[in-house]
Formats: structure tokens, C-alpha cells, sequence
């Protein structure tokens, strides 16, 4: 259970970035960033959160 | 001769790097002699190390001047780094994680050390080494003529003959102490690289958009101005360049850590928690590679106008830094070309002593390591003559091509960690379609006097739809290795030996 909820976890930045059409605009900014730009640096810390939360959830297996 | 304040922070950061190269050798003393020491730094580097020297390693100088380079030139589209190296992550968790413990289980310093020990086959060995050493060299090259834009900007002794005499010194001082240190050198340097960097990405964000209106206009000047160039660009991609951008984030994700300083770097690591930490860890880079992808917008919205693109962030940060501070970032940029050009350097010599002269053997991680060594000048030598001798578009060329290339040893590499389904002639037969597929494909959009393009625009259901290479060249690796690995079964063919046992992966 814990492992393929890691394997799904690891997904999310795959289905975050690859469809372009998620993120393609301007709107909303975020101090004056259009939203393609805020939302794709967002995603990279959320990236280590969630790899930060996969080496976690193998720890507990053990 | 009179050096300015930037020119003698440079010029002694420099220095400094170099010195620590060559004293890197007593660091956690080992024989040097011995191959593991010497490529692996004795595999024993903990978290911190370890994420110094990756970062250091993977985030090279050419991306600090190219990515901002790309963004000035396109806009959108040169920001595929970001979730490039996002994605990066989560893929290298899976699979890096495996083959860190079966290489430390069966003694691996190559891929394809693994791909031949998996497969029991000597082609397939040779065919992923040749494609790591192909991918390599251009990308060392590269590294040079990043070191030699921030050369050429500095002018006076700086650029004498070009910026190559002052090229030639530090290359060749940079041979000498990967020679007497190995992988240990790179990885003292990689400290003082990476500080500068973030040093200098964190100043300029600071600094930079303040001076010019802030964020918010610099994206709105930049729409503006790239919309009324000859050549329009936008901040946004629009419908027909979303697959070309996602495509190319998922086809460099795949190289990334597939490269062989990548796998160097990593089986350097301590353990598998660690490799696994850096994982999480290294999207720090990232982020900062998001921000400085941004300088170039700012240096639309500053004004600054060249045709060599290569000499934009340079010309930027000189323009709003105080001298001190520009020799620092400067200096940044030249270490950081330094470090990755050593590993590249270590890992194709490894590629080329270990799996074309020599083959894999259990044990190997502990032979002499005086062929690799060797190797490593000769490779230094090579990547330094390309940049002096070949026009620049040729390195850049064949780097992109490179990137291509290294996709399709995934098949039998990362596929290969966790199925021997697939046989070991399929895979070879896969690599061999898809290297020549994809290398005509790109090689094709090559216009006389200018750079190849690796997004090629093909009908596909209906649509034409723009596509970075590499997954073409992956989707014709993968039917012909299937549709081979299926007949060669029908015919019950000799599938060869697999050395690794199911609890080395473990």
C-alpha cells in the first residue's frame, strides 16, 4: 500500500508539467509573475516536498 | 599591467580552485591508484558532499549562459529547463536508487559496466559506452566555450589569441589535477563553484529586477519586445509549441542522469539513502535555475542587445553588478564549467578503459586505474582543440544531437534495472534504428552557416505536431527491441547470461 502510494506520488510532477495547456497563461499573477512562470517554479518545490515525503513513506515500510 | 577590482577577483577565485584541485588528492586519502578511489572518490561521499558535487556536476556552466541565452532569444520555449529539471527527480529516485545498489553489489563504475554484467552481451556494452563517450565529448567541448565567452567579455590579457591562450592554461591545469585526483578534485572544487553560483543568482535577483522597474514590468516589456522582433517570440507558447515544450522537458529528463558524469556522480554517493535524499534535495538548483532562466528577460527589459547570444549574462551582470561582485559571478561561471568538465572527463575516460579497451569484469572497480587517467588528458585535449579548431555551431550540434542520443540507451539501461524481458540483440538492434532514425531526422533540419534544430515538425493523427527527437527516436527503440525480443523468443535464441541476482537491487 505505502509503495504504490509512492509510486503515485512521484507521478503528480509528470501530470503538473506535461500538458502545457494546464499553465499556459498569464493569469493570475503572483507579484507580478504571469502565472506560467509562478506555477512552474511552485512545482519545483512541491517536486522536492513529494520526494521529501516518498523517502519517508519507504522509511515506515521498513 | 593594471587588473580592475573584477578582474582580480577573478583572476584569485581562479587560483584558488585550481590550488584546491591539486590538494584535493590528500582529501580522505585513498590509492589514488585504484580505480574505485580514483573515478569514485571511494564511494564514500555523505549527503552534503554528494549534493555539491551533483549539483555542481548537472548544472554546468553552459546552462548558466545558454538557458538565459534561449529565453532572451524565444522566450517560453527556453524555459523547458525548469520542468525539465523538475521531473528530472522523481524519474532518478525510481531508477538511481536500484542501479546505485547493484552497482555497489556487483562493483560497477560504468552503465554500461551494468548492461553488460545484466545482458552478458559485449555489443550491447560497447554500443551504450560509445554512446556515452559520443554524448560526452561534445558536451565537454561546450563547457569550454563557456568558459570562453566569459573570456572574451573580460578582454585585455583575458582574451589574448581569442581568450584560447588563457583557455589552454586552464584547461590543461584542469587535466593535470583530475589526473593526480580523480573525482576527488571536482568535488572539493564543486563547494566553492556552487557558492558563488547561488552568491550570484540570488544577488542578481535582488538587484537586478529592483533596478529595473520590477518583475512585473520586465515581463511586460519583454512580451512587448519580443513580439516586434523580426523573428517574433512570446512569454507564453501558444497551442503549437505545448508538445514541443513538453516533449523536450520528458526527452532531457530521460538523458539527464542516464549521461555518464551523472551515473559517476551519483555511484560516488555513500549509499542509497543518500542518493535518495539528493533526490529531494537537488531541486534547489533547479529553482535557482528558474530565476536565472528569468535573467533573460531582464536583460530584454534592460535593453541589452547582441547578436551573440552567449555574451548575455555576462554583459547583464557586468551592467548592474559592482566590480567586485561581477569578478565573483564571473569567476562563477568559469568554475562552474570546470567541475562538470572534469567528471565529463572521468566518466567517458571510465567508458573508454573499462567497456571499449577493456570489458567488465566482477572486481574491475579495484584494477589499476592508470588507463582512465591517461585517458582523461587525451579527452581534455581533444574537447580543448575541438573549441579552437571547429566552429562553435558544431559543438553545439553535436551536444544537441548528443542529448538525442544518450535517450536511447534507456531502454536497455533503466528498462533494463527492472525487466530482462527484452534480448539483448533486440536492444542493440532498437538502439542501432533509433540512433540512425533520429540523428537523419535531426541532421535534416540543418540550414548551411546555422544550428540543427531538434524539434521537428511531422504529421501525426491528423495533426502536424512538433516534437523533440529524441522521443521519436525512443518510440522506434522500443517497437524494434519488442518486435525483435518477440521473434528472437519464437526462435529461442540464447538470451545470455545475467550475472546480477534479484537481492542486488534491493
Amino acid at each position: 500500500m505505502a509503495s504504490r502510494l509512492r509510486y503515485l506520488l512521484l507521478l503528480l510532477p509528470f501530470i503538473a508539467y506535461l500538458d502545457p495547456a494546464l499553465y499556459d497563461r498569464v493569469e493570475p499573477r503572483l507579484l507580478g509573475f504571469p502565472f506560467f512562470y509562478w506555477y512552474q517554479l511552485l512545482w519545483v518545490a512541491a517536486t522536492s516536498v513529494i520526494l521529501g515525503v516518498a523517502i519517508l513513506l519507504g522509511r515506515r515500510k521498513q | 599591467m593594471t587588473l580592475s577590482v573584477r578582474d582580480e577577483v577573478f583572476a584569485g577565485l581562479v587560483v584558488l580552485v585550481t590550488l584546491m584541485g591539486f590538494v584535493a588528492a590528500r582529501w580522505r586519502a585513498g590509492n589514488l591508484h585504484q580505480l574505485e578511489e580514483w573515478a569514485l572518490g571511494g564511494r564514500r561521499f555523505g549527503t552534503i558532499v554528494s549534493w555539491f558535487l551533483i549539483g555542481g556536476d548537472i548544472y554546468t556552466a553552459y546552462t548558466f549562459i545558454a538557458v538565459p541565452a534561449l529565453v532572451y532569444g524565444v522566450g517560453a520555449l527556453g524555459f523547458y529547463a525548469v520542468p525539465y529539471a523538475a521531473i528530472a527527480y522523481p524519474f532518478g529516485f525510481l531508477f538511481l536508487s536500484r542501479f546505485w545498489s547493484v552497482a555497489r553489489v556487483r562493483g560497477y563504475v560504468t552503465s554500461a559496466d551494468f548492461v553488460r554484467d545484466l545482458f552478458g552481451s559485449r555489443p550491447l556494452e560497447v554500443a551504450v559506452a560509445l554512446t556515452g563517450i559520443l554524448a560526452t565529448l561534445p558536451y565537454i567541448a561546450l563547457q569550454v566555450i563557456g568558459m570562453k565567452a566569459v573570456l572574451m567579455h573580460l578582454g585585455g590579457a583575458f582574451a589574448i589569441g581569442n581568450g584560447d591562450l588563457a583557455l589552454s592554461i586552464a584547461f590543461l591545469l584542469l587535466a593535470a589535477y583530475t589526473f593526480t585526483s580523480g573525482l576527488r578534485a571536482p568535488a572539493m572544487i564543486a563547494f566553492v563553484k556552487d557558492t558563488l553560483i547561488y552568491g550570484t543568482v540570488v544577488a542578481a535577483i535582488v538587484i537586478i529586477p529592483a533596478k529595473l522597474g520590477g518583475w512585473a514590468h520586465v515581463f511586460d516589456v519583454s512580451a512587448a519586445t519580443l513580439a516586434a522582433r523580426p523573428k517574433p517570440g512570446a512569454i507564453l507558447l501558444s497551442a503549437n509549441l505545448q508538445v514541443a515544450y513538453a516533449t523536450m522537458a520528458l526527452g532531457s529528463c530521460l538523458a539527464l542522469f542516464v549521461y555518464p558524469h551523472s551515473i559517476t556522480s551519483v555511484l560516488a554517493a555513500k549509499s542509497k539513502a543518500v542518493v535518495q535524499r539528493n533526490m529531494a534535495l537537488l531541486p534547489i538548483y533547479s529553482l535557482m535555475l528558474g530565476f536565472l532562466a528569468l535573467l533573460g528577460y531582464c536583460a530584454i527589459a534592460a535593453n541589452i542587445r547582441t547578436t551573440d547570444t552567449s555574451s548575455v549574462i555576462p554583459t547583464l551582470l557586468d551592467t548592474y553588478f559592482p566590480g567586485w561582485l561581477s569578478g565573483a559571478a564571473l569567476a562563477a561561471i568559469v568554475i562552474g564549467a570546470l567541475v562538470p568538465a572534469a567528471i565529463m572527463a572521468i566518466g567517458s575516460a571510465n567508458l573508454f578503459a573499462s567497456n571499449i579497451f577493456g570489458e567488465f569484469t566482477p572486481g574491475r572497480a579495484h584494477a589499476d586505474a592508470h588507463l582512465s587517467r591517461l585517458l582523461t588528458l587525451a579527452l581534455c585535449a581533444f574537447a580543448l582543440g575541438f573549441v579552437i579548431f571547429v566552429p562553435t555551431t558544431y559543438a553545439i550540434n553535436f551536444q544537441l544531437l548528443g542529448g538525442i542520443w544518450m535517450v536511447q540507451i534507456v531502454p536497455a539501461f533503466v528498462l533494463g534495472l527492472y525487466t530482462r524481458k527484452l534480448h539483448p540483440l533486440g536492444l542493440l538492434l532498437g538502439w542501432l534504428a533509433a540512433m540512425a532514425a533520429s540523428t537523419a531526422i535531426a541532421a535534416s533540419t540543418a540550414v548551411a552557416g546555422k544550428g540543427i534544430s531538434v524539434n521537428v515538425t511531422l504529421p501525426l493523427f491528423g495533426h502536424s505536431i512538433t516534437v523533440f527527437v529524441a522521443l521519436y527516436g525512443l518510440a522506434i527503440n522500443l517497437v524494434v527491441a519488442i518486435a525483435a525480443s518477440l521473434l528472437l523468443r519464437l526462435f529461442r535464441a540464447n538470451p545470455g547470461t545475467d550475472g546480477t541476482t534479484p537481492s542486488a537491487y534491493a
